[in-house]
């Protein structure tokens, strides 16, 4: 595997992220919700709850869980099955180029388009926040940075399995926004609903809700923040009886499990690929 | 250099390639000839990794399904459209294929000079006209001096203008000692290229032949238009007719069936009846 090949590849991704409408369109509007946000949050300072940066990650936890998976799940759905539409998918693989150098090449590059566009999310609101004299806990701020950037893997790493199956870049977006609307919505209705028909115990919606790269993230975060997932109700308190000091590590298991796995899936069946 | 032993290329019960198996020899020029269908552009999919098959290929040596990143880098690529990153400028696409391939930018500005788009390596791609593109393809697949060039109907989508312009480069190329193998349903790019033609049908190889008696062999036919000065219109295709040339009228001219290599045949023949050929067009 050649280190120059994967970067020359990463760098153009990086390119192509500054001329996708989509990704722009992502990047302006998490900027813009990022910094009501803050602005609202600096507003309520000192009623309740959090303050400043603590207030601010709080409340940005809800825009991440909406905006971040439908921008990774649809750039990540486009990046293979848009360059096969194009035909230069093909024309790239007859160069000298392996093709676990294109598919790593491909995913640095997203990925790290997906890092500038929250840095400078994060980063507006963040000095937006700091010229305000926001007080409370820098550190929960950056940690939500860096699960923000761990969700959006995940979800690039789904993306990218969208990709590896379909040829039509349309219908991988379709599947795209299917798959967000899963996660996001029927994840959490699904689960309710299944909890109240079927009776089920705490330890086992525990289980099920965790199967969702999304409720991860969110139990993290608040775990950050608060120190105690007490505010998720009964699977909170259990979680936190159960798995005490061991949940960072759960939570960080599961996500790594949910970046690898798909994104090594994918690779797979875009290596056995024959009908370039 | 190329070697293809017992090529085979099914897609499900459909069998695309069937048992192929051709030498194109160093510095020679191979054509795959053959109606659509006929496997032509499956093979070069093989011979570029793109496609899984039974069989072995192997270029100078190098087999192309173990070791795909050496094989390749002995081949350029020139395919039937070149599917650009349209946004990107002629200079910037040159450079990102001469990272992937290994060779240094210093290649790109020569290049772009042999294939005449020093002028416009600041244009996006987008903004080039086809055959202009084509020319990049070719420019592109001599980044890295490959000894080898293949090509899928190359000039296929190109005006007459740009077509002449491309094959006028490719015989240059050709002469400059590459080893070409390349596709084309087109006679005059198979004479100009081509040493030598492999005839395929419904996946397998017919037959192969030196270029020269393609046409012959296929009974092919090219059809030559004469404009004639209205009045001899009559008198010319009784002339054509008695010289054995199988000739029909069409609006101010006459239509001629000749085998490619006899396309000056009809005017040595209304010169010597004093009919004045205004001008002529192949179709």
């Amino acid at each position: 595997m050649s280190g120059k090949i994967i970067w020359a590849l990463a760098q153009k991704e990086l390119r192509d992220a500054l001329h996708n409408r989509w990704f722009l369109l992502y990047t302006l509007a998490f900027i813009g919700l990022a910094l009501a946000l803050s602005y609202m949050s600096l507003a309520g300072a000192g009623i309740a709850g959090f303050a400043g940066f603590g207030r601010t990650a709080a409340s940005l936890i809800n825009l991440v869980l909406l905006i971040i998976p439908l921008m990774a799940l649809t750039i990540g759905a486009q990046s293979l099955a848009h360059e096969q539409e194009q035909g230069t998918l093909a024309y790239l693989l007859a160069q000298p180029v392996m093709r676990v150098e294109v598919f790593v090449g491909k995913y640095l590059g997203l990925a790290l388009s997906l890092l500038a566009s929250l840095g400078l999310g994060f980063g507006i609101a963040g000095v937006v926040l700091a010229l305000a004299n926001g007080a409370g806990s820098p550190a929960a701020y950056v940690s939500l940075v860096l699960r923000t950037f761990l969700l959006s893997l995940t979800m690039l790493s789904v993306g990218f399995l969208i990709s590896a199956f379909t040829k039509r870049a349309g219908v991988a977006i379709g599947i795209g926004l299917f798959l967000w609307l899963a996660f996001v919505f029927l994840g959490d209705l699904g689960l309710m609903g299944t909890a109240i028909t079927l009776h089920l115990p705490v330890e086992q919606l525990l289980w099920l809700s965790l199967l969702n790269p999304l409720q991860v993230f969110k139990m993290a975060a608040i775990l950050d923040i608060n120190a105690t997932l007490d505010l998720l109700g009964p699977a909170g308190i259990y979680a936190m009886q159960e798995y005490g000091a061991q949940l960072r590590g759960v939570f960080l298991a599961l996500t790594a499990a949910w970046i690898v796995a798909p994104a090594l899936a994918a690779y797979v069946r875009f290596h056995l690929r024959g009908d370039l | 250099m190329i070697e293809f032993t017992d090529l085979t290329k099914r897609y499900g019960k459909f069998t695309a390639v069937d048992h192929l198996t051709l030498h194109v020899p160093a510095q020679g020029a191979v054509a795959l000839w053959g109606v659509n269908g006929a496997g032509k552009t499956t093979v070069i999919k093989c011979l570029l990794g793109l496609l899984r098959f039974d069989g072995r290929i192997t270029v100078d040596g190098c087999d192309v399904q173990r070791q795909g990143r050496a094989a390749r880098q002995r081949i350029g690529y020139v395919p039937q459209e070149l599917a650009f990153y349209k946004e990107m400028t002629t200079y910037d696409m040159a450079e990102f294929y001469a990272r992937l391939k290994g060779t240094s930018a210093e290649r790109i500005e020569p290049v772009l000079e042999q294939v005449g788009l020093a002028e416009h390596q600041g244009k996006p791609v987008g903004a080039l006209s086809g055959g202009m593109k084509q020319r990049l393809a070719l420019g592109l697949a001599l980044l890295a001096d490959p000894p080898v060039l293949v090509m899928d109907e190359p000039t296929s989508n190109l005006d007459t203008a740009a077509r002449s312009q491309l094959l006028q480069l490719l015989v240059q190329v050709k002469q400059a000692g590459k080893t070409i193998i390349f596709t084309s349903h087109r006679i005059e790019e198979i004479e100009s290229l081509a040493d030598e033609v492999a005839v395929m049908e419904r996946g397998r190889l017919q037959f192969r032949c030196p270029a020269a008696e393609l046409a012959p062999r296929l009974g092919l036919r090219t059809q030559v238009k004469f404009i004639l000065p209205g009045h001899q219109l009559d008198q010319a295709l009784a002339i054509l007719h008695s010289d054995g040339l199988a000739a029909r009228r069409n609006g101010v001219g006459v239509i001629v069936e000749v085998a490619p290599g006899e396309k000056a045949r009809p005017i040595h023949t209304l010169r010597r009846a004093d009919i004045e050929v205004s001008d002529f067009e192949v179709e």
